[in-house]
């Protein structure tokens, strides 16, 4: 049977091939154009509700040259690119809205080990569940090597 | 009918209150020179009258059928101050190319209603009045809904801004699917359905309308065996998983216990069909805001009486009244699958579900300004004959904010369950990446899609059994304004 080979597929595009830096360069140019601030964000806990990612750079409310923010993307990616994820974050601030609008996977650690499922049985068949990130079990800094 | 007084225009006082049977219009339901409120709910009837009524008569009968009238005259409503209670007919125009249709606009205040009850308001505005005699036949076609109003509901429990939050979902219309078959699975088999199809790339899976709890798999047995699949998808792909479990039931107490136990289970996510009634969707939708729970409607039942143009009422309508009622997710056409759905009224049905404003817009089938009032924004579910080889046409007229579900589609698929929810998410995201490009995705879809399908066999395998299949039937519910039907494509 065929099988899902993918094991982190958070953001919008991560069943794509990885972008490259100008299919990242022209998501950036489309965030910009609709007014939308852009940050990068990275981590190296990839559990689902790991909602806060450290911040590289604040949103870049007043940058509106693409090249610019790629040029954010890829010092973070020489800082930490190594062993962690980083995304590309796009904020909306017009009313009704006042959220993230685009997130993407821009890079990934070397070796991805993935998620685990604990459960624990409860009375009447009931199991809770306890998603767990491999990665998590080595403090930070430690984690991918 | 006959009018003992012979009288043209509105009585007052004593003449008005005589004993015995007034035609509508001079009891003080038809005003022409009256000036809605601001607080005043309006409706638009879509009126047929029966031959020999004329049509403001018979707008007149509606506003007082729905409002405060009966057959004869009665001295008591002089207890009252019954020219404010009066629902008002205020306007009549000829519907385009319907001779013998009409529509009319009739004004209510404020008072007539209970606050937050969408029992109370539909009684009177979709009551006694459907089965009245004088009309042969009767369309309720949409609402304007005061912010006074519309400031005593709770609206939807989660809206879409605090769903995808909740999700880690951004920048890309959802994906889900309808388990299928859709009766006679197990619990273990169903759940195996569940699994493989969000582990393939699905956000979302879902219970069908009428699975309850029947023999062949009860619901606390599909609850446990879906959260299985749940979690397990969940931790083979990092992302947040739901299955829309169906807490629909008998009664509104089994009903409670099912949301309860999806609640310890562990779910994002629970399922009512409209079948329901609005008193136990505005109940459990309250419940849902207290637990932190999205809530999905299911329209079941709709189509008895939102299809045909002359009789019933319109889906914006109940789109209308589930946004203020309060349900996250509605299902509201798909333009290109197998559902009715004419792409400018479905664009009304959207419109009414997500913008903090509407302006008025008769080729949409939005008679009305309606200021949302911050009720939040409710998902619209795109369901039903969709495949990924429609998936530019998908984006084009639906939008970002919007959960494609392709039951079908996804389980069908000739390579297995996930193999086809890998393909449409492929197929979802090439195309967002596309339009993102700026690419003219609209024209190009198929080449985009062939393009994508190069470095994922599921999309070419699914394009390969799909690329063929359309639904180009004429829409029932077309725009008055500017005629049109269903292009083929």
């Amino acid at each position: 049977m065929h099988e899902n080979p993918r094991n982190m597929t958070q953001g919008q595009f991560s069943f794509l091939p990885p972008l490259t830096d100008d299919q990242i360069k022209a998501q950036i140019a489309y965030a910009i154009k609709q007014g939308f601030a852009v940050s990068v964000e990275f981590t190296d806990d990839p559990h689902p509700r790991n909602t806060y990612w450290e911040m590289w750079c604040q949103p870049m409310f007043d940058t509106k040259d693409p090249a610019a923010v790629m040029l954010e993307v890829n010092e973070c990616r020489k800082t930490w690119g190594a062993n962690h994820y980083i995304k590309v974050q796009a904020f909306d601030n017009a009313r009704w809205r006042e959220s993230v609008a685009m997130s993407f996977i821009v890079n990934r650690p070397k070796y991805e080990p993935g998620l685990a499922l604990a459960r624990q049985e409860g009375p009447g068949r009931s199991i809770h569940y306890t998603v767990h990130s491999y990665a998590t079990d080595k403090p930070r800094g430690e984690r991918y090597k | 009918m006959a009018t003992p007084t012979g009288a043209k225009k509105e009585l007052k006082g004593a003449d008005r209150y005589k004993a015995g049977v007034l035609e509508y219009k001079v009891m003080g339901y038809w005003q022409p020179d009256y000036v809605p409120k601001d607080t005043d709910v309006i409706a638009l009837f879509r009126i047929t009258p029966q031959p020999g009524v004329e049509a403001d008569e018979a707008a007149a009968a509606v506003a007082g059928e729905s409002s405060t009238a009966t057959w004869t005259v009665v001295w008591t409503d002089r207890l009252t101050a019954a020219d404010l209670y009066r629902a008002k007919a205020y306007r009549v125009d000829k519907v385009p190319n319907s001779p013998d249709q009409y529509f009319a606009y009739i004004a209510y205040d404020m008072d007539l209603f209970e606050p937050d009850s969408i029992a109370n308001l539909t009684a009177s505005i979709i009551g006694n009045v459907f089965g009245f005699k004088a009309v042969k036949a009767l369309r309720l076609e949409d609402m304007r809904i005061p912010v006074a109003y519309l400031k005593t509901f709770q609206g939807p429990p989660t809206g879409v801004m605090v769903e995808r939050e909740r999700l880690d979902k951004y920048g890309r219309p959802l994906l889900g699917a309808t388990t299928k078959p859709k009766l006679g699975l197990s619990g273990r088999n169903y759940g195996r359905v569940v699994y493989e199809a969000l582990k393939g790339g699905l956000d979302f899976t879902k219970d069908d309308e009428n699975i309850n709890s029947q023999p062949f798999m009860h619901w606390r047995d599909r609850f446990l065996y879906c959260m299985e699949a749940v979690n397990r998808a969940s931790a083979a792909t990092a992302e947040v998983k739901g299955h829309y479990l169906n807490v629909t039931a008998g009664t509104v107490e089994q009903m409670y216990e099912r949301a309860e136990f999806a609640k310890e289970l562990g779910s994002v996510i629970i399922m009512i069909d409209l079948v329901l009634g609005y008193t136990a969707i505005q109940s459990i939708s309250k419940w849902a805001r207290k637990n932190d729970m999205i809530l999905h409607l299911h329209r079941a039942g709709n189509s008895t009486y939102s299809r045909q143009k002359n009789h019933g009422m319109n889906f914006r309508v109940i789109c209308k009244w589930m946004r203020m009622a309060g349900v996250d997710h509605i299902h509201a056409g798909t333009v290109v699958g197998k559902l009715e759905g004419d792409p400018l009224m479905v664009k009304g049905f959207y419109d009414t579900l997500l913008q903090p404003h509407t302006p008025v817009a008769p080729e949409l089938g939005l008679f009305f300004k309606q200021e949302w009032a911050s009720l939040g924004k409710c998902m619209p579910v795109a369901s039903g004959g969709i495949h990924l080889g429609q998936m530019h046409q998908l984006l084009h007229y639906l939008g970002e904010d919007v959960i494609l579900q392709f039951g079908g589609g996804t389980i069908g698929h000739p390579d297995g369950i996930q193999a086809g929810a890998e393909a449409n998410r492929v197929a979802l995201e090439s195309m967002v990446q596309a339009r993102n490009e700026g690419v003219d995705y609209l024209a190009k879809g198929p080449e985009i899609l062939a393009k994508a399908a190069k470095s994922c066999k599921p999309l070419q395998h699914g394009l390969d059994t799909w690329k063929n299949i359309s639904f180009n039937y004429e829409s029932t519910d077309t725009p008055d304004f500017t005629p049109q039907v269903t292009p083929a494509r």
